[in-house]
């Protein structure tokens, strides 16, 4: 950043506690608001060349003082270096700006995920061990956190300022954005897309909790189900297990092992499964079909809400063996002739 | 004669003598009839100006009960609901009521025939539709207005406007689709007129530079509007029977229409700003009484934006999981098309030197648009370097920057344009120094509304909240109080401007001893505005042709 550690925070405290700063609260932020600080100064030194140059002018060439204007056609000279240096200025600013926004949008291979549901006018955070929460986020300080956030309806927008991370969230795909909080605390998240009536009131708190108390947190607060619990239940429940036994004479795909493959289709197109593509291929199984299988699989579009797809995708990024789901398919054959309803006992056809 | 020094032009002998033409295109023909039926363009550009002065002040009111609503946290005003068609009609109002028409079709129609030699547009008809149109569309806004606002957001984002909103939507959407067709007629207008109508002699070259920003503007109003129609259209058509375009559902896709709305709306926002950009030109050079600085770079600066306009509007969208390698390319081309109007800024600096300077209205208006749109522009900058743009888009900063585009600049060179043309389009002159106070006073109020918005930006205040956290509190007070100075200095060129028609000192032919042909004739101009039509044998801005040409008809009187 080339200014010292030590000015730097003395700035940056002082602004924050004027109230004119945000709280520099991600790994991120020194980041952005270095960038930030540039183009502070770029405008600044900017707009302080233009008034020298219009006062200065004013003053010297005012009528008093040159009755008689001079006529000069232009120069080139001077216009090129007008052009080249603005330009030039600003290239620099793209190529620091896209850096940011890679470091930003680029999550480690390490980053622990949550998924968020923004639906008309809340927040909803679902960790994978269970943890639900509405309008709130905990998370552990120094780990790197992923958002996996998808809109129930309209675009939202999920912005944590005191991060510098915002990502817009949109009906029908995922979107990621990632953060690592470095200081223990409450902070603001708001949606910043314009989303209806209580518009204003999609806000929440994040709040930093140190590893220990994340600790602590987790086990108080959990459901006693997973995502995954949830996500085998409803896999069992909606029938999938019908045909994604994984036997060898299986209708459908085995799903053991799937995430994180590459997969080639009957269109031929290879295709990576990632959480996307998973929810995509429920919802639209006709246009994802895997090479070597008949397009039968009926769409599930209405019948899970996003919460069931999240439960589904999560079971399936953890499924490693077809063991389980061959004990429940073998239970719940043999008791097709007494009751349709699947061996666990759970009557739940679909997840509200 | 000429060569006499005083402070302000004004005081030029043949000010004082000067009379009121006996017959000009005002009272040439009387009646309602003969303004809601005429075909001349000067006409035409005063029953635009009415009608978009009597807009802007409708969507002032509307920014005011924001700005009201913005000074406690609490959502304690009005409802929610009420609110957000406050922002949506502030901004429907605005964008496509009062900035997009406001230089092209009250100056534009009204100078740039006369700037070229011509008797009118090529279509005075069409000139005249294109105001019917610009009614509907703004009766109809009034209508979706007072039968209960709409609140989809200026920017009508799918699949809140199409599926989760009962308001008057379509109303609104056809108010936008119809006063789109009223701007593709004018830049229709224009583009054929500067092609095939100049006097004889009038060279590309020789226009002025003011065409030359209007004729680019032109080229992006019949290109970039009709793309906005189709998207509204779409809207309208999911909301009636559902065709789901925009519908993940259906297999639509809602990031489409983000697509294609800032198809049209990023270039609009040229559309505002280079008409803007001409009459700074203007005014600049005649109050240095010095050519423009480099008029080639400054014209083709003009048609670089125009073109570069075009291939930028997905910076709008770089949070909204588009490709990251398109926003790469879509950042890059934004850093470029900001070049031009550094370009322009340096020229009309540079237009000073040497100059002899005085400072008439026009001009402090034309200093503060310098001031005020290279802020704008510079902190354009920060939004188009991706990284930065995800923390600031948004929030208050991106209201802050595009009103400092569109209000410091676009207002700011309106009622530059207004103060330096109305003595031509009038026959009389407004009262400098209240007309001074004005200026200033709007700058300071400017300044004082918007600046506290940068920081509140940064600090992560979203655009778009009825309430917000108690810690944001002082800056909005300030940006209240602002926009309350503000408002005084936008009512106080209504007021004088009035009282002028009637009260104000005969104008004369030229009291800015400007070289335009517009200061050629008399004013308030002719019907046909030249008695013989000219033959230009001089360039834009040329002092020394108007110095000779003053000294000649001396002569000839004496």
């Amino acid at each position: 950043m080339g200014i010292s550690p030590v000015l730097w925070q003395f700035l940056v405290k002082w602004l924050h506690n004027s109230a004119l700063f945000p709280a520099e609260a991600s790994t991120i932020s020194p980041y952005t608001d270095a960038l930030y600080f540039f183009l502070l100064l770029m405008t600044v030194v900017g707009m302080l060349l233009v008034c020298v140059l219009v006062f200065g002018f004013s003053i010297r060439y005012r009528r008093e003082k040159n009755p008689v204007a001079t006529q000069i056609e232009g120069s080139t000279l001077l216009e090129a270096t007008w052009t080249i240096i603005p330009l030039a200025i600003f290239l620099v600013t793209f190529v620091w700006g896209a850096l940011l926004y890679f470091r930003i949008y680029d999550p480690p291979a390490n980053a622990m995920n949550i998924y968020v549901v923004g639906k008309q006018w809340m927040w909803k955070a679902e960790h994978p061990g269970g943890q639900h929460e509405i309008n709130a986020l905990h998370v552990p300080a120094g780990r790197p956190v992923q958002l996996t956030m998808i809109s129930q309806d309209v675009f939202h927008s999920f912005s944590i300022p005191d991060f510098r991370v915002k990502r817009e969230v949109i009906p029908g795909r995922y979107t990621t954005v990632w953060f690592q909080a470095t200081e223990p605390g409450t902070y603001h998240i708001f949606c910043t897309q314009y989303c209806g009536t209580q518009h204003s009131g999609m806000i929440g708190e994040v709040t930093v909790l140190t590893p220990d108390d994340y600790e602590k947190w987790t086990k108080q607060s959990t459901s006693g189900m997973s995502l995954a619990q949830n996500g085998e239940r409803l896999f069992a429940s909606m029938g999938c297990n019908a045909c994604h036994s994984g036997t060898a004479a299986a209708r459908g795909p085995n799903l053991a092992g799937v995430y994180g493959s590459k997969l080639t289709l009957t269109n031929g197109n290879q295709v990576l499964v990632n959480d996307a593509y998973l929810r995509d291929a429920i919802l639209n199984p006709s246009e994802h079909v895997t090479a070597g299988f008949a397009p039968i699989m009926p769409t599930y579009q209405g019948q899970i809400s996003e919460d069931g797809l999240i439960d589904l995708v999560e079971y399936i990024k953890d499924l490693q063996t077809n063991y389980r789901v061959q004990q429940t398919q073998m239970t719940s054959e043999s008791d097709k002739a007494a009751s349709p309803t699947p061996a666990e006992g759970t009557t739940e056809m679909v997840k509200p | 004669m000429s060569t006499q020094i005083s402070n302000t032009i004004v005081l030029l002998p043949d000010q004082a003598t000067a009379k009121l033409p006996k017959r000009n295109y005002i009272n040439n023909e009387h009646g309602l009839l003969s303004w809601l039926l005429t075909g001349d363009h000067k006409r035409i550009a005063m029953l635009y100006l009415i009608s978009i002065t009597f807009f802007f002040f409708i969507g002032g009111a509307f920014a005011g009960l924001i700005r009201l609503e913005l000074l406690t946290p609490a959502p304690d005003l009005v409802s929610s609901d009420t609110y957000n068609k406050f922002f949506t009609m502030h901004g429907i109002i605005m964008i496509f009521l009062f900035l997009v028409p406001s230089v092209p079709a009250t100056l534009g129609n009204f100078f740039i025939p006369i700037m070229i030699g011509a008797k009118d547009l090529a279509f005075p008809k069409i000139n005249l539709l294109s105001w019917y149109l610009y009614l509907i569309g703004g009766t109809l806004t009034l209508t979706a207005l007072v039968l209960g606002g709409v609140d989809t957001g200026w920017t009508f984002t799918t699949p809140l406007s199409t599926h989760y909103l009962n308001t008057h939507v379509i109303t609104a959407a056809s108010a936008i689709f119809i006063a789109g067709f009223s701007s593709i007629f004018t830049g229709l207008n224009f583009i054929v007129t500067i092609h095939r109508m100049r006097a004889p002699g009038m060279t590309w070259f020789r226009m002025p530079l003011f065409c030359w920003s209007n004729y680019a503007a032109s080229i992006l109003m019949v290109l970039g509007t009709p793309v906005l129609a189709i998207a509204i259209v779409l809207v309208a058509l999911e909301r009636l029977v559902g065709i789901g375009v925009f519908d993940p559902a259906k297999g639509g896709d809602p990031l489409l229409f983000q697509h294609l709305f800032w198809f049209y709306s990023h270039p609009a926002v040229y559309i505002m700003i280079l008409p803007g950009m001409g009459v700074i030109s203007e005014v600049i050079s005649t109050f240095s009484r010095k050519r423009v600085f480099g008029y080639t770079a400054v014209a083709f600066s003009s048609v670089a934006i125009a073109l570069f306009g075009f291939f930028v509007w997905a910076h709008h969208m770089f949070i909204m999981g588009v490709s990251n390698y398109s926003a790469l390319v879509f950042s890059l081309l934004t850093m470029l098309v900001a070049v031009p109007s550094a370009i322009k800024i340096f020229n009309w600096a540079f237009t000073l030197q040497k100059g002899s300077i005085t400072f008439e209205t026009p001009m402090l208006y034309a200093f503060g648009f310098m001031g005020l749109f290279t802020i704008g522009g510079l902190t354009g900058v920060f939004l188009g370097s991706l990284g930065m743009d995800i923390h600031l888009t948004e929030t208050y900063f991106i209201v802050a920057h595009f009103h400092f585009v569109m209000v410091g600049g676009m207002l700011m060179a309106f009622l530059s344009g207004i103060h330096f043309w109305w003595p031509k389009m009038t026959g009389r002159m407004y009262p400098e120094s209240l007309s001074k106070l004005a200026a200033v006073t709007t700058f300071i109020g400017f300044n004082l509304t918007f600046l506290p918005q940068f920081i509140l930006g940064y600090l992560g205040m979203p655009r778009r909240y009825h309430a917000y956290p108690p810690e944001y509190q002082v800056l909005n007070v300030l940006s209240t109080a602002g926009a309350t100075v503000l408002g005084v200095g936008y009512m106080l060129p209504l007021l004088y401007l009035g009282w002028s028609l009637k009260y104000g000192a005969i104008a004369g032919n030229n009291p800015w001893q400007a070289t335009g042909l517009e200061w050629q004739i008399q004013s308030p101009p002719l019907t046909e505005n030249f008695v013989t039509i000219p033959i230009v044998d001089y360039e834009a801005y040329d002092y020394e042709w108007l110095e000779k040409k003053q000294r000649e008809e001396v002569t000839t009187v004496g």
